[in-house]
């Protein structure tokens, strides 16, 4: 991935800014500057998800991808947020057997990827489980 | 609207095949499907080619014209030729482009083809490019490969249903039976569910067995207006309907993650427009790119109540013969997915079925069939319903 392709997304992917529908109220992270549901009559906004969320599914990826050299196994999810937005991400300090499906987490800075031993790191939000007290 | 037929069709033989090249393997599948139809090259009136990513996996772009070319059809006739796009999907598009092209009337004669070429790149490059057809900035950047998001259909579809590892491994043993019979395809060997339950995990909780492999082949039909298609051959058989539908590209942006809603509205659409449903359906060729696609293809579609595709496959109701005859090719998994090949291929096994010309794997009277090609994790679905039988 070339430097613009990552920087260009560097605000969404490192603080969880979304978008919202002004119209609607429907959150979006990814962000979109299309409400789906409103189109031309929707107003999107910027918004700034908590970084809270419920594991809806996941999986544990034991063959590696090339950008992901060395990191398996590593485990995979789908997240929703309280405001019902859907998003794709990592979890990180639990166990690949410990990960349930309705598990509450919460977003964590971390490394992703990186372009080989001389390119760039990509950084972004990976999940781990919320802290019970 | 005029009626399309297919008079003829060809598929190359699926595989890795080391020592021939793109165009070598497109040529194949063209010349079959011609002779097939019993034509000669100058009726040839369009060319549309389902092709995902000759530019990644054999550094080609510009591949319509490239086969117009070593079709022996551009320096003579000039015929104009069109490449089409939608991952795994791109054949079944490729179909319908075809089809409307000669139900408008502005061609007569179609060829439509797809190939692809996928064993020119070392496999961890073929993960990459495949996972191209999922949202590149939002899924595989944080890992999410292909096998993975599929995974994550299935862990769902577990959670929901109760759908069972043994009744996904299934789907692979029954694939794996039905190609042994099927001479193109790529594994020709019977194989059990420990097999597939003692393959090495891709993606928890599918296995290596669950997966379609990386296949390079080509398939092509040559379409002609319905009315017209019993001056060229005695077994004609005909698009009664045509559904495509597109959802998002992102699994996580799906209303379900159990659903292919893409697929049920496509068949919906392949329904009503060929006035059946689905209980007439004999024979039935689905995007089976892993074992639980196979499970969720055969609910979208109507042939089982949601829900309940894992078991209709552990009763063997989409065995050979048996309720609805699903992957007598040996689907994806076994036949093998040349991806941009896939959707045109299964046209052409459908066809086969219903002129009775499918040898030892023959599904018996089959009168109707459809196909079910899926791009991505579902963002495309193209259903066509064929039948033995002239529309009214
Ligand atoms: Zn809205």
């Amino acid at each position: 991935m070339t430097v613009p392709r990552f920087w260009r997304k560097i605000d969404n992917r490192y603080n969880l800014r979304g978008t919202r529908c002004g119209n609607c109220g429907t959150a979006f992270f990814p962000p979109r500057r299309i409400c789906p549901g409103c189109r031309r009559d929707g107003s999107v906004e910027t918004y700034d998800f908590e970084g809270r969320g419920e594991v809806i599914t996941f999986t544990v990826i034991r063959a590696e991808p090339p950008s992901m050299d060395g990191q398996t196994p590593y485990v995979v999810a789908i997240i929703e947020t309280p405001e019902g937005a859907r998003f794709t991400s990592q979890l990180v300090d639990v166990e690949p057997d410990d990960v349930e499906i309705g598990m509450p987490v919460e977003a964590t800075f971390r490394k992703i990827a990186e372009d080989g031993a001389d390119g760039v790191i990509h950084y972004g939000v990976k999940f781990e489980p919320t802290a019970r007290d | 609207m005029r009626d399309v037929a297919v008079i003829g069709a060809g598929v190359t033989k699926f595989g890795e095949r080391w020592d021939d090249s793109f165009r070598d393997v497109f040529v194949e599948a063209g010349l079959k499907a011609v002779q097939d139809a019993g034509l000669t090259g100058d009726r040839i009136d369009e060319i549309f080619v389902g092709n995902m990513s000759g530019g990644r996996f054999v550094n080609q772009e510009h591949i319509a014209s490239l086969i117009a070319d070593h079709s022996g059809l551009a320096l003579e006739g000039h015929v104009p030729a069109t490449r089409v796009e939608a991952a795994c999907a791109s054949g079944g598009l490729a179909v319908r482009q075809g089809a409307q092209a000669v139900s408008s009337g502005l061609s007569d004669i179609v060829v439509v083809g797809g190939v692809e070429k996928m064993s020119d790149v070392q496999s961890d490059q073929s993960t990459e490019i495949l996972a191209a057809a999922s949202d590149t900035e939002w899924e595989s950047f944080y890992g999410a490969t292909f096998p993975g998001l599929y995974a994550m259909m299935a862990r769902r579809h577990s959670h929901e249903y109760g759908t069972t590892r043994e009744q996904m491994a299934l789907c692979s043993v029954k694939n794996h039976s039905n190609a042994t019979m099927n001479p193109t395809a790529q594994f020709r060997r019977e194989i059990s569910v420990e097999d597939v339950l003692n393959s090495p995990t891709l993606a928890d909780p599918l296995n290596l067995l669950d997966a379609s492999p990386i296949t390079d082949g080509a398939a092509a039909l040559v379409l002609a207006p319905a009315e017209d298609a019993r001056r060229c051959t005695d077994t004609p058989v005909y698009i009664a309907g045509i559904g495509q539908a597109s959802d998002a590209i992102a699994l996580h942006d799906r209303r379900t993650l159990t659903t292919v809603e893409a697929t049920e509205v496509a068949v919906e659409r392949a329904y009503s427009s060929a006035g059946i449903g689905p209980g007439e359906v004999d024979v039935a060729e689905v995007h089976d790119c892993f074992s639980i696609a196979e499970i969720i293809a055969v609910e979208d579609l109507g042939f089982f109540e949601k829900g309940s595709g894992g078991a209709a496959v552990e009763e063997g109701l989409t065995e050979l013969n048996s309720r609805v005859s699903v992957n007598p090719s040996g689907g994806l998994k076994a036949c093998g997915h040349p991806v941009g090949a896939t959707g045109v291929k299964q046209v052409a096994e459908v066809a086969l079925h219903l002129r009775g010309d499918a040898g030892e794997r023959q599904v018996d009277g089959a009168e109707v069939g459809l196909t079910h090609n899926v791009g991505g994790t579902g963002g495309t679905a193209v259903v066509h319903v064929l039948s033995r039988e002239a529309p009214r």
